[in-house]
């Protein structure tokens, strides 16, 4: 095992932009409401996938291709919120109320002091 | 190590799935796409370098990220229109 310092830093780049990746699926499946869900679905995706192809050009060194993955980068930084945005904003006109949390949801009774909090 | 990484990508490219099969609202399905496709981009650039053809795959993907960010756009604005007022 006697990798090159240009091989371990790009894994490390890659390891971490997959493991953002990961959350954020997770996170997709796990939250209760359509704008949390946005919310987990846009920030670690875009950040995966910076951390990803900038590890890919580490590992690629100083060429044409690693230009190209840095425009990738460019573009999927302005495509995604700009996408995830436009699905927001159609989904507030639309009439979807945010999730709130349930002991919040009752202000007619009095203050749950037991504190139940998730779902 | 480079198939680890695609192994574990793909496991969270396997995950939006069951958001778009059972989104409560079509905006979740949406939503689930984009996130499908993003991690699809990915994929591909992580499957040329296992194949040692990333210079190759680098297009694919360029082509796949502006076809995805065309595609989450026309559809909120078609839903936009349908559903609330129109603008």
């Amino acid at each position: 095992m006697s990798e090159s310092p240009q091989e371990l830093i790009g894994g490390a780049f890659i390891l971490i932009g997959v493991v953002f990746a990961l959350v954020g699926s997770i996170g997709l499946n796990r939250l209760p409401d359509f704008f949390t869900r946005a919310h987990a679905a846009t920030k670690p995706d875009t950040l995966g996938l910076l951390f990803t192809m900038v590890g890919l050009a580490v590992l690629n060194g100083f060429e044409r291709t690693s230009g190209k993955l840095l425009l990738i980068v460019v573009f999927v930084l302005i495509a995604n919120p700009a996408a995830a945005h436009a699905l927001g904003r159609s989904a507030v006109r639309s009439g979807i109320q945010p999730w709130v949390r349930a002991d919040r949801a009752k202000t007619t009774q009095p203050k749950d002091t037991e504190g139940n909090h998730n779902e | 190590m480079i198939i680890f990484v695609i192994v574990v990508l793909s496991i969270a490219l396997l995950l939006p799935f069951y958001r778009v099969l059972r989104g409560p609202t079509v905006f979740d399905r949406m939503l689930g796409v984009s996130v499908i496709g993003t991690k699809t981009v990915m994929l591909i650039c992580l499957t040329g370098e296992f194949y040692e053809r990333i210079d190759m795959f680098v297009d694919i993907a360029l082509a796949y990220a502006m076809l995805n960010f065309i595609g989450a756009i026309v559809v909120a604005k078609y839903l936009d229109q349908t559903q609330g007022e129109p603008r």
